[in-house]
């Protein structure tokens, strides 16, 4: 039974939460600015609870499942965490207080600064984006402030590998750059000698994604940097897939010169259903000074009895303000404790096991799908979801009938380079149990593809919901609930 | 530490593998770089940390401890019980954007319910599934109006009295359009001119006017005349609101607004040092398809059921990549759930209670401290719950006494407005009672004047 | 796969009918079937402006993508079909005839020569993919 819209529960003169009267002497509201029609809904406190409960129950969710979203790192996220974020030291704190009341504030961001830089190799953070791709646009912001200010005004493309998440080129273009496409080889690498091809003085940088869309390892990155570099151009790195390299190698130490990091991916703060994330930008030591502002920093050294005075800085060439106040402080808070937790030995466990999951799912599954790429994976892998003797049948039928077996299905359809790719991404959190029956069930899907295809084209049929008519959702565009009291005559 | 795996079955896993060790699945790794040496403190446990986390809390001061008098677009609200526990379900915060519409309706409903609120609370067509914050959907607005006219019309009018903040994040947003020219806010303007004043630098070459209702000082003005003298001259008017004013006051829609954003942090979301927050954005039907960000739309299945999906997704990012006009993936899709729960919560009796409580509280603050001697209160407009107030010294020395009594005092202006200095932006929330603002005019009282 | 034989095609899948001076254009039946659904068409231009050879001329969008269209000849703008602005799915059902999407006055008729004709275009979509 579908769930009614809270404007269909809604019933007039419905009290919520109540508010005491003013305490205060009254001032009237001039006559011209009050309000006459407020459509909202009408509901008691319970209504509420019950009604987003029921909705909750239509949601798949980590904790509910397992969830190999490729790309996504939807790995288990600590409760912990959550109970940090909430403790009203930090949630009940103003970002404008004075920097004296928040030191405490502070000194997480501080740490974490350090801390990121640590786990990358690179010298300088900015903890304010909001998401990737605000990393991702600070990122090509800073490429081209780096160019102005050597006054090298040629350096008017972005190099980015077919392969790339879509918004590496949307946020070059968000900067007025020409994306110049890299092919990626057959051994599903960047083809360098395309890449050298396109490497000459009006190459502002490279996006690279490592390891890359495809789940692999770039082989030659040392090299691919060098080309990029000894053409002028700057190499950015896409951190997305940062969950197969923590204590393994350091994209700083490679020569990546700016990379952004995703707090919701690699370090285990929540999805939110859609978001919030965050996107720190870690550089390297010749673009410190053109970070997003503010960075924190130490304003007066500690000694053995005093801890230090944290303060807000501006770095000297910022490419400027990109959000309001202080980045997503709850999501920071979150990181802190997610990283303490596991230090040095249990960051590069979280690495080796989101790689030993990968690894082992994909070597029960070749068999039975093609693999465009035959290499070691890193913590994901892409499989083509279609067969020669399954005619019709396409990645999408495959997604759908997974939900019959009570899983999320991987990412469909991405990267683009592969036809009906499905991109599988385990992560660390998943024991051995649950990938042997996420193989068996696809592994059955694979079977019911060739003898009954019907099962797979007409799937889902366990879900709240079967496919839904998007054509019509896009064509008939409804984006509001009906209400009621504005659609009286 | 959140891995499974035991000894044993680890050893199957690599025995299925024929490997012996993890260790071999890195051999891509260029050698001289594999397994670097990480200078991180050693792990803790779950008890460890949190009593860290919680003594490093406990070194900061918050709202909780002190009277809150601050706020300059992020404020202290009372926040319902029943917003946390919902967003505290592991069925929401716990999964990702709704790709699969079929086992994720739970979220693509309450989207599509944010969405409807948030139009309704504006008085707009339709409104995305959220922005960042406040300010990057105000260069959202600025991106989407440049794009609108094809980038034929370079120039945006801003009012100074916007949030600096959202000023300096469109600035960051728009230079990678060369030609595009931000005027209106030059430090040279008074920061408390009218909007009135702004219609002179509008002309053919504007496709974007800001303004922002209240204003960063408060203020709200009647902006009906303003919207047209801005139609007339054919660019698109965007403004800016604190949508928990909106539970009283007149919608910008009534005025003519085509692009409504904003700050939702005052709908449910707590202060947390500056985030996550909640950018909203609203506009006319004519605009639907220029709108960055994610969009939910209602259809059928196949059995006839109802069911939402996210639609028009051919703007995105994921299909358009560099053609795309804005690059916008994660929003801040538990924020919007969050408001949506507030609103709901609260309904329409409940959000116009909100308003007006903050209204008239701010309205005796403010009667009260030009009472004060040494002290005078800028009251040439009406207001919201903020309002200036002069100050016989300097807003920094003024909050460190004011800290001293337990009062987090008002915004110092002087950062932002030249003009400005001795001048303090004091809010005035329903978290504040008359007692709590009695004191704070007598520890006033006691600062040194004339 | 309809390919009119009296129309001429472009690489990327425009096709264009000759009208004296003017250039009616539409993309083709190769091209509809690869966007499916089509549920948008917008022209970013107005009557009157000036368009070159492989430049954009209009976007149109369905459920899984959006592509460009572009002018296989250059010209002036002098008609935008209405219709599609409310009925988008015309460019399904009827990409040569109900949904053409624009005519231009051609400044340079010359360019019609390095369009193909429908004999080489099926050939050329049969080599692709």
């Amino acid at each position: 039974m579908a769930e009614p819209t809270i404007f269909e529960i809604s019933s007039a003169g419905r009290i919520g939460v109540k508010y005491p009267s003013p305490d205060v002497p009254e001032t009237p509201l001039p006559v011209n600015f009050a309000r006459d029609q407020l459509p909202l809904p009408e509901l008691s406190e319970q209504d509420v609870i019950r009604h987003y409960t029921r909705l909750s129950k239509l949601n798949y969710s980590v904790d509910g499942g397992f969830y190999p979203l490729g790309s996504c790192t939807m790995k288990y996220n600590p409760r912990v965490n959550e109970r940090a974020a909430r403790l009203p030291g930090f949630a009940s704190v103003h970002p404008f207080q004075p920097v004296e009341t928040v030191q405490g504030c502070l000194a997480i961001m501080y740490n974490l600064q350090l801390w990121l830089q640590e786990i990358s190799g690179f010298k300088g953070v900015s903890l304010q984006p909001a998401a990737g791709a605000q990393g991702e646009f600070v990122g090509v912001s800073i490429i081209k402030s780096y160019h102005e200010s050597r006054k090298d005004s040629k350096r008017t493309k972005i190099l980015i590998p077919d392969s790339a998440h879509g918004t590496n080129p949307a946020s070059s273009a968000m900067k007025g750059y020409e994306i110049v496409p890299i092919p990626t080889d057959a051994n599903g690498d960047v083809d360098l000698e395309a890449l050298r091809a396109a490497c000459d003085e009006t190459t502002a940088g490279l996006m690279l994604t490592n390891p890359n869309t495809l789940g692999l390892f770039e082989k030659d990155v040392v090299e691919v940097i060098q080309i990029v570099h000894a053409a002028g151009g700057l190499v950015y790195g896409d951190g997305a897939n940062l969950n197969a390299l923590l204590g393994i190698v350091r994209p700083g130490d490679l020569g990546i010169d700016i990379m952004h990091f995703n707090l919701h991916k690699t370090f285990s703060t929540p999805h939110g259903g859609g978001g919030p994330g965050s996107g720190p930008v870690g550089v390297a030591s010749h673009l410190v000074d053109f970070l997003p502002a503010p960075v924190v920093d130490v304003m007066e050294k500690g000694t053995e009895d005093m801890a230090p005075l944290y303060g807000f800085r501006s770095p000297s060439r910022t490419i400027g303000r990109v959000k309001s106040f202080n980045g997503h402080f709850g999501m920071l808070v979150r990181a802190f404790v997610y990283i303490s937790m596991h230090g040095p030995d249990g960051l590069l466990s979280i690495s080796k096991y989101a790689v030993l999951n990968a690894n082992y799912l994909l070597a029960k599954l070749k068999p039975y799908y093609k693999l465009p790429y035959d290499r070691v994976c890193m913590h994901e892998f892409v499989l083509e979801g279609r067969w020669e003797d399954a005619p019709g049948v396409i990645a999408l039928d495959i997604a759908k009938r997974l939900m019959d077996y009570g899983f999320h299905p991987p990412t469909n359809y991405f990267p683009l380079i592969v036809h009906d790719a499905l991109m599988i991404e385990p992560t660390e959190t998943e024991n051995k149990q649950i990938l042997d029956a996420f193989a068996e069930a696809l592994i059955k899907i694979a079977g019911e593809a060739k003898t009954e295809p019907e099962l797979l084209k007409t799937a889902p049929h366990v879900t709240p919901v079967g496919r839904l008519d998007e054509v019509k959702a896009a064509r008939d565009l409804v984006l509001c609930c009906w209400i009621p009291e504005l659609s009286s005559p | 530490m959140f891995i499974p795996h035991t000894g044993s079955e680890t050893g199957e896993m690599l025995k299925e593998l024929g490997l012996k060790s993890i260790d071999e699945l890195f051999n891509d790794v260029p050698v001289e770089y594999r397994f670097p040496k990480l200078d991180l403190p050693a792990a803790l446990s779950e008890m460890e940390a949190f009593s860290m986390a919680q003594a490093i809390s406990q070194s900061n001061e918050s709202t909780q401890d002190l009277v809150c008098f601050l706020g300059a677009g992020a404020y202290n609200h009372y926040i319902p019980s029943v917003v946390d526990s919902v967003i505290s379900r592991g069925e929401f915060f716990t999964a990702y954007t709704p790709y699969q519409p079929e086992i994720s309706q739970g979220t693509l409903q309450a989207v599509f319910e944010y969405q409807s609120l948030i139009a309704a609370l504006t008085g707009m067509d339709v409104s995305n599934a959220s922005h960042y914050d406040g300010a990057t959907a105000c260069a959202e607005a600025g991106v989407l109006a440049y794009h609108h006219f094809f980038g034929k019309r370079p120039r945006m009018v801003v009012a100074p009295s916007v949030h600096p903040h959202y000023r300096e994040t469109m600035r960051t947003y728009l230079g990678g359009y060369a030609e595009i020219q931000i005027t209106g806010d030059d430090p040279d303007r008074d920061p408390l001119s009218t909007p009135d004043y702004l219609i002179s630098l509008v002309d053919q070459h504007t496709s974007l006017v800001l303004v922002q209702y209240p204003d960063f000082f408060g203020r709200i003005f009647d902006l009906t005349e303003f919207a047209k003298a801005v139609h007339e001259k054919g660019a698109l008017l965007a403004v800016a609101v604190n949508p928990l004013s909106l539970g009283l006051l007149k919608p910008p829609s009534d005025f003519g607004a085509d692009i409504v954003v904003g700050e939702g942090q005052s709908l449910g979301i707590p202060l947390s040092f500056g985030g996550p927050y909640l950018g909203i954005f609203a506009t006319r039907k004519e605009l639907v398809r220029k709108l960055a960000g994610r969009l939910v739309g209602e259809s059928i299945d196949q059995q006839g059921r109802k069911g939402y999906v996210l639609t028009l997704t051919a703007r995105e990012q994921h299909i358009r990549r560099d053609k795309a006009t804005s690059n916008i993936c994660t929003n801040q899709g538990l924020m919007a759930l969050a408001s949506s729960v507030y609103l709901s919560a609260l309904g329409k009796h409940g959000l116009k209670s909100v308003a007006n409580l903050c209204y008239q509280k701010a309205h005796y603050a403010a009667s009260r401290i030009a009472k004060v001697p040494g002290f005078a209160v800028l009251d040439d407009s009406p207001f919201f719950h903020e309002f200036i107030v002069h100050c016989p010294e300097s807003v920094e020395d003024l909050n460190l006494h004011l800290l001293d009594h337990g009062i987090l005092g008002g915004y110092d202006l002087g950062c932002d407005y030249p003009s400005l200095e001795d001048h303090m932006l004091v809010a005035v929330t329903e978290l504040v009672d008359k007692e709590d603002i009695d004191m704070l005019c007598d520890v006033l009282s006691e600062v040194k004047h004339g | 796969m309809e390919t009119p034989a009296e129309l001429k095609y472009a690489k990327t899948d425009e096709w264009v009918r000759v009208e004296g001076e003017f250039a009616v254009i539409g993309i083709t039946d190769y091209a509809q079937e690869q966007l499916s659904d089509v549920v948008f068409v917008e022209v970013p231009f107005s009557i009157g402006d000036k368009g070159k050879k492989n430049t954009q001329c209009a976007t149109v969008e369905s459920v899984k993508a959006a592509a460009d269209v572009n002018f296989p000849v250059s010209g002036e703008l002098v008609e935008i079909n209405d219709a599609l602005s409310s009925s988008p799915e015309l460019l399904n059902s009827d990409p040569f005839g109900k949904a053409w999407i624009l005519k231009v006055k051609m400044s340079d008729p010359a360019e019609l020569n390095e369009l193909m004709d429908s004999g080489a275009y099926i050939k050329y979509c049969e080599g692709r993919h």
